[in-house]
């Protein structure tokens, strides 16, 4: 939508704000990491393993020290004992196995792209060109990849020392958490139970803006600035993890250019490029290309989930059974062990269930170490249900949207107490499918697509369905602590009124995309009644932004955004007190409103910018009032925020050739109040696209040696343009009760939403070949190969009597192919 | 070294510089500039779009000593004493930007296409940005910020543009008419 | 992302270019558009000591007729090659098949020639003129030599070529009057061509009097589908006898495997793609 002009005294809140942030980046005048070069700066190449296991028996690095421009070579063993171990911050159980975690490789490597040296030289060319005169030799270890066999007692081990793959199991069960019954007691009275298996593919987050360090030692303080979504962690994390002291670190995360969990990391080449600061005493900078991006950033999802669901015959649902394999790679990053943990909760989606339990047995294999990707474990679980559900709808023969609303909870019934043991606040489910089915015109699509079945077009068509909810605004403290997470969940702001009414506006989120400065303007010219244009909004600056838990889980407008509504009523409240004095009257008589006090009854007042010079001036104030207009909130959710939607897909499958095309995608998503329409129009747009991108393009795929083979944009395949349908949203909202602007988040939803509505229209296009499931990516040859297959043992089996519940377990993955 | 002549955004600079230096590299490391930025390796995804010549190029898939007597336009020169140009101004309107990274070459190209097809469609903007990532908007904020350009840069669209608030006038019609409309080189 | 180091030259003339090559011996690499080759020289995939850039020599730039024939100098973009009447006119496969390539940046640098010595057997513009009968004009110490194109392509990303030798121009058959379609088939826009199948044909009196079709990444090299080719000749262009040509697609094509299609996914594209690429080509 294009914004439009509105009138002053209409509130901000609401409205479609061009963005603050645009007229610095569409004229190339712009602070990316790698724009930056201090006097002196030397750039620093990191060399990294071919091989993905293996000993490091001798490096030779003589010949790069010699090199032009060569300031220093150095490798695992020379930093062992300084390099510290990389910070896990998510124990998820008391007897976690975790591997020390070396920013640089020592004695062994354990995925292909791990670190075994570095050279810091003048020119990144000269940095580049000594690498290639290392000489390292490993001793090859076995390789392990293929995540089910790597859990298997007796599988070669990624780290011998732990004994074992297996990092971790993670359970919760509703008898246990006594929130409801007895999941093999539902399976075992089930009329209808359908067991399936699904692959979440390994995908890579995939951000525009490769990683970028340059760490400044020549202050009181080492300046690190780096493309970060988490500067107040990586601050940190560089203390505990390097015995720094934190107030001798200052960071900066300046323009970032995206980020999609991908850098809500603390990583290797953040403490590389700091010991080589501290070593030459001098700036270091390290840019990453895309290639190194791909290998050694942290990927995301990769995991084996097995599902069971109990039902009866008139599609309630009445238990479900979840077992993952998680996929961790070959460390500990900040909080791989947790994501599938996040899911957890999630699996139960919109659905009133009376039984559940969740295992999670978390593997390492000899790969790039995975973490958060845009979504982290609630697209996974979504996935799963919402395939579940489409699976029941099948077996039953139902309309897919009629089981669903067989389940869900209804409007009236919240606040809803679910079996994973959350409390969603609020939520309108029927609404939001009313609008999207309207929208999408579902009964004349479901028309056409009985009349292509009955035509036996090659193209068919399929309706895909995804009704999902998410847990957004991470997180409850005492929600963090009870799943063992190593930090808080809460949010800070400052609020600064400055002595010519201008506002700074201090927020330790950390936007790398999102708009913050926009929204939080807006945000707070409706607090203070202050122009938008007069409020500058501070963040990603350890110095002046100095606290905060940054921007990840959809948590910065419900959180942070809070935090800040909270410290502009406190600038309120103080200003009422200096006003009352100013105006002689009490405080009780005084209404504020659009910026100024007024004395009830009178025509007094006098505005808070007049407010603020009187509070600097400092002549005449009341007793016991300090001479500013500044206040500052620390806020700590009571609840998470459930945003939730309704998503349709209609996808054309070319059954000659596999192909699938999108041709129609509505989402009707309800994230609660809204601040700027724009924004939020564009978050669930890009979020369709990475989720639209899991469904049928992007896989990270590594060849029998643990090689990455999708190492560039050639071979991984986000997509273009061309690749990408026009989308059709609206939102519904009912507002979050949990916050006072009732917002509830919106970053991850299209992600999180739109992967299953995807492949269920895929499957549904199919299925009356006999396909029951296609896996991800939905690639054509492996649509076309479930039809074959499908077509060929449908071809030598008498037709299935349709009886109820059906299994794939003992045939792995339904169909699909094994690529 | 071989030594170059270049026109970069209406400046003239004399370097030597290395055979294997890509221009984006002379761009930003010898030139300082940054509003040109590097995405990939493997040119495809046009972050580093500029125009040589007129044209639009991935400078990451050029030398810099192909440059040698050659004019370069990045995305610093089309905003024009503080005006933004329409395109920018179509992408600022249009929310067509999250994290910007991609920006600069995407509005590099977006050029280059409306100058080859001054009326495109969406299925003709779609194919002209084709080799452009965008991780942010799924794209389709894109292209309504090009079509609305478009709009705004046909011929006669003048008075409409003086109605957006600080949005320069267009540049005189016939200019753009029948010039490549590289940002007024 | 940096190349390794080397020394460069931008000669103006062939016979320099060929000089230049010839005393350089095989450590150098020819640079045309530059849009395979610099990634290739980021990557540090090749790390020649010298790249001879063609860019500067002027005659092997642009597009002409010679009698039957038509020209396409080996410099000439693929953007020069879309706007270019005379192949719209006489090579209206050229023409579809570089609309495929790349992306617009890419196709303003690339070349039409750098394209087809890159050999690379999922690169578009193999496939027609291989179909087309092409013939190669290369450069050497010893002058020129025409190489047909059924000669010129002999491996995967190896072509007759010497490592002193140099395309000159393209010289093309003239194939006004024929109609042509290239049926691309990848996974995302930016993608190689999984299989791609171009073909022209010249429908007289409602039936094929000729036939060319070639295949993209079916095989270490282009691949011509003669039998496709033969089973049309005089029929006409029905569903069914399309049909019955495009089962001959896969003769004499050896497949291989890689992320995007096993070899059996490959050859039923191969057909099905035939069948299409034919049936639009027929009536267009």
């Amino acid at each position: 939508m294009t914004a439009t002009p509105v009138s002053p005294s209409e509130p901000e809140l609401g409205r479609a704000r061009k963005r603050k942030e645009d007229a610095r980046l569409v004229t190339g005048r712009t602070r990316w990491t790698d724009n930056m070069s201090p006097p002196g700066t030397v750039h620093l190449a990191v060399l990294r393993s071919p091989v993905a296991h293996a000993r490091i028996s001798s490096i030779d690095t003589s010949e790069a020290r010699r090199m032009s421009g060569v300031h220093a070579v150095v490798t695992g063993a020379d930093i062992a004992q300084r390099q510290g171990s990389l910070p896990c911050a998510w124990p998820v159980t008391e007897d976690m196995k975790a591997p020390d975690a070396p920013s640089m490789a020592v004695d062994s490597v354990n995925f292909a792209g791990e670190a075994v040296a570095m050279v810091a030289a003048r020119s990144a060319a000269e940095a580049r060109d000594a690498l290639d005169a290392i000489d390292v030799d490993y001793e090859d270890l076995d390789v392990v990849l293929d995540i089910e066999s790597a859990a298997r007692d007796g599988s070669p081990l990624v780290h011998e020392e732990l004994g074992t793959n297996r990092n971790a199991t993670w359970t919760f069960d509703s008898v246990e958490a006594g929130t409801g019954g007895d999941v093999e007691q539902a399976l075992r009275d089930a009329e209808v139970r359908v067991d399936r298996t699904f692959r979440q593919q390994r995908l890579i987050p995939a951000f525009m803006e490769p990683r970028s360090v340059l760490v400044d030692p020549t202050g009181e303080q080492y300046t690190v600035w780096s493309a970060t979504q988490v500067p107040h962690i990586l601050r940190t994390m560089i203390a505990m993890t390097l015995g720094t002291p934190e107030h001798k670190v200052r960071v900066i995360a300046p323009d970032v250019g995206g980020g999609f969990g991908g850098k809500l990391q603390v990583t290797p080449e953040e403490m590389l490029t700091f010991l080589m600061a501290e070593q030459l005493g001098r700036p270091v900078k390290w840019t990453e290309s895309r290639s190194e991006t791909m290998i050694s950033g942290h990927h995301g999802r990769d995991q084996v989930q097995r599902l069971s669901l109990a039902a009866r015959a008139d599609g309630t649902v009445t238990g479900l059974k979840v077992d993952l394999l998680a996929d961790m790679g070959a460390y500990l990053r900040l909080v791989s062990p947790g994501v599938p943990i996040l899911g957890a909760l999630m699996f139960n989606s919109i659905y009133k269930f009376d039984a559940y339990r969740f295992t999670c047995t978390n593997v390492f294999t000899n790969k790039t170490p995975t973490d958060a990707y845009r979504g982290a474990g609630r697209p996974e679980a979504t996935f799963a249900i919402e395939r579940m559900m489409d699976e029941l709808a099948a077996e039953l023969d139902m309309d897919p949207m009629e089981v669903r609303r067989r389940n869900w909870i209804s409007h009236e019934e919240f606040p809803f107490d679910t079996i994973a043991g959350l409390t969603y606040d609020s939520g309108n489910y029927e609404a939001a499918t009313d609008r999207a089915m309207e929208m999408f015109g579902y009964q004349q699509l479901r028309d056409e697509q009985v009349q292509r079945r009955q035509r036996g077009d090659t193209v068919q068509l399929g309706i895909g369905i995804s009704t999902f909810t998410e847990m957004c605004g991470l997180a409850p403290s005492r929600v963090l602590g009870s799943l063992s997470y190593g930090a808080g969940g809460w949010e800070h702001s400052q609020v600064r009124v400055l002595p010519t009414g201008k506002v700074e506006v201090v927020t330790g989120t950390s936007p790398h995309g999102q708009s913050h400065v926009t929204a939080w303007s807006q945000i707070v010219s409706d607090r203070l009644g202050v122009p938008f244009e007069d409020i500058e909004v501070l963040h990603g600056d350890t110095q002046s932004s100095p606290r905060g838990l940054d921007t990840y889980g959809s948590r910065s407008l419900a959180v942070g955004g809070i935090a800040a509504v909270q410290a502009s009523d406190k600038v309120v409240d103080k200003a009422g007190k200096i006003a009352a004095h100013m105006l002689e009257c009490s405080e009780q008589d005084l209404d504020f409103a659009e910026g100024r006090f007024a004395v009830r009854g009178t025509d007094k007042g006098v505005g808070i910018t007049d407010v603020a010079l009187a509070a600097f001036t400092a002549h005449d104030l009341p007793e016991g009032v300090e001479p500013n207009l500044d206040a500052e909130a620390s806020y700590d959710p009571e609840n998470f925020s459930f945003p939730h939607g309704t998503h349709l897909c209609a996808a054309e499958v070319d059954t000659e050739t596999g192909g699938v095309r999108i041709r129609s995608y509505v989402c009707v998503d309800d994230v609660g109040s809204v601040v700027n329409p724009l924004i939020v129009e564009g978050q669930v747009h890009g979020g369709l696209a990475q989720g639209i991108a899991q469904a049928l393009y992007e896989e990270a795929i590594h060849d029998e040696d643990g090689t990455l083979t999708t190492a560039t944009f050639a071979d991984y395949l986000v997509p273009s343009t061309m690749d990408l349908p026009e989308f059709r949203t609206d939102r519904t909202e009912t507002e979050a009760t949990s916050n006072p602007l009732g917002v509830k988040g919106v970053g991850e939803a299209g992600t999180i939403a739109s992967t299953p509505a995807v492949v269920n229209a895929v499957v549904d296009a199919i299925r009356h070949y006999g396909v029951t499931d296609v896996r991800m990516p939905c690639s054509p040859q492996r649509v076309w190969r479930a039809l074959s297959e499908a077509r060929s043992s449908s071809a030598t089996e008498a037709e299935s009597g349709g009886g109820l519940g059906s299994s794939d377990s003992d045939g792995g993955f339904a169909t699909g192919g094994d690529r | 070294m071989p030594r170059i002549t270049v026109d970069v955004d209406g400046t003239t600079y004399t370097d030597e510089v290395q055979p294997r230096t890509l221009l984006v590299q002379y761009l930003r490391e010898q030139l300082g500039k940054v509003g040109t930025v590097v995405g990939c390796d493997t040119s495809n995804c046009g972050a580093c779009t500029v125009h040589l010549d007129g044209q639009s190029v991935k400078s990451c898939s050029v030398l810099a000593v192909q440059a040698d007597g050659h004019e370069v336009t990045t995305v610093e020169a089309l905003s024009q004493e503080g005006r933004l140009h329409p395109l920018q101004r179509a992408f600022h309107d249009n929310h067509a930007l999250q994290c910007g990274f991609c920006t600069p070459g995407m509005i590099m190209q977006a050029l280059d296409l409306l100058a080859e097809n001054p009326e495109p469609d969406d299925e003709q903007i779609r194919e002209g940005l084709e080799g452009n990532l965008c991780r942010c908007t799924g794209y389709q904020n894109i292209v309504r910020a090009v079509r609305d350009a478009s709009e705004q840069m046909r011929p006669g669209a003048g008075p409409a543009m003086e109605h957006s608030g600080e949005t320069p006038a267009p540049r005189a019609s016939s200019e753009q008419a029948d010039a490549r409309v590289t940002g007024g080189q | 992302m940096i190349p390794a180091e080397f020394d460069y030259v931008a000669p103006s003339t062939v016979e320099e270019a060929v000089r230049t090559l010839s005393s350089a011996g095989e450590d150098a690499k020819v640079l045309a558009g530059g849009q395979s080759l610099l990634p290739v020289l980021r990557m540090r995939l090749a790390d020649p000591s010298l790249v001879v850039d063609l860019g500067k020599v002027a005659e092997m730039r642009g597009i002409r007729e010679e009698g039957d024939e038509l020209v396409i100098g080996a410099m000439t973009s693929h953007h020069d090659v879309l706007r270019d009447d005379l192949v719209s006119e006489h090579a209206g496969l050229i023409a579809l098949t570089t609309r495929t390539v790349a992306d617009p940046q890419v196709r303003h640098r690339g070349t039409f020639g750098g394209s087809i010595t890159h050999a690379d057997p999922a690169g578009d513009l193999l496939a027609p003129v291989l179909a087309m009968d092409a013939e190669m004009v290369v450069a050497g110490p010893s002058g020129r030599r025409n190489i047909a194109a059924r000669e010129f392509f002999v491996d995967y990303f190896t072509t007759a070529i010497e490592p002193d030798e140099i395309l000159v121009e393209v010289r093309l058959p003239k194939y006004t009057g024929w109609s042509a379609h290239y049926e691309k088939f990848n996974r995302v826009a930016q993608a190689w061509s999984v299989v791609g199948v171009a073909t022209t044909v010249l429908v007289e009196g409602g039936k094929i009097a000729r036939a060319r079709v070639g295949l993209t990444n079916m095989g270490a090299t282009p691949i011509r589908a003669e039998g496709v080719e033969q089973a049309l000749l005089g029929a006409a262009p029905t569903e069914e006898a399309i049909r019955q040509a495009a089962a001959r697609a896969t003769e004499g094509t050896s497949a291989g495997s890689d992320a995007n299609a096993d070899v059996d996914y490959r050859e039923h594209l191969a057909e099905v793609l035939t069948g299409r690429a034919l049936a639009t080509a027929a009536s267009s």
